[in-house]
């Protein structure tokens, strides 16, 4: 299917024709994860597939919890690092994938 | 299908389950179908201060839809395998 119309893309434009290539461009990079639930993950990006289901190497994940003070109703923004060597993510809590940035 | 490919490689290792309820679940990944449902045995609770109601618990099945993560043992991961599995599984999806 994706033969179709490919002659009209430039060359360096084919690498990035549809959303999932730049995850694919990813793989073996460190990526930027957010989830739903306030998590975030970065790691390394060792597979994928079409329902961003991805298993990801030495994970830091990011929790934020937010409390509220019940005198003063103050927000407390509080965050909790957790540590993962190799991590299946399941792709229905993923909001989205980041690649790395490049310098 | 790579993934539950993947997962029934991992058959007989220990593995923590962390469903979208914050239950964290460790245990010995005993069996995974095509939905990546669960069975593990030996199974406790990682806080059981926190959830007491699953002390008896020493074997379940959880439903794929509710895992959040699966923490795996590293050393039992090929991470070039699952990479080159990843990319000719994203060419075949084309």
């Amino acid at each position: 299917m994706a033969e179709v119309g490919t002659a009209a893309i430039p060359p360096e434009a084919r690498e990035t024709t549809e959303p999932l290539d730049l995850v694919r461009l990813s793989l073996d990079e460190r990526v930027y994860v957010k989830m739903r639930g306030d998590r975030e993950l970065s790691g390394r990006l060792h597979a994928y597939d079409q329902h961003m289901n991805m298993v990801l190497g030495d994970v830091e994940e990011i929790i934020t919890v937010v409390d509220v003070n019940e005198q003063t109703y103050e927000e407390i923004v509080q965050t909790v690092k957790k540590q993962h060597e190799m991590l299946f993510v399941r792709g229905d809590s993923v909001i989205l994938v980041s690649p790395p940035t490049r310098s | 299908m790579l993934f539950y490919s993947f997962f029934k490689t991992l058959v007989g290792k220990q593995v923590t389950v962390e469903l979208k309820n914050d239950l964290e679940i460790r245990g010995t990944l005993v069996s995974v179908d095509q939905f990546l449902n669960i069975k593990l045995d030996d199974v406790h609770v990682v806080d059981e201060q926190k959830y007491p109601h699953m002390m008896s618990v020493k074997n379940c099945f959880v439903r794929g839809s509710v895992v959040r993560y699966v923490s795996l043992p590293a050393q039992h991961v090929d991470t070039a395998l699952l990479q080159d599995a990843a990319r000719r599984e994203a060419q075949a999806g084309r």
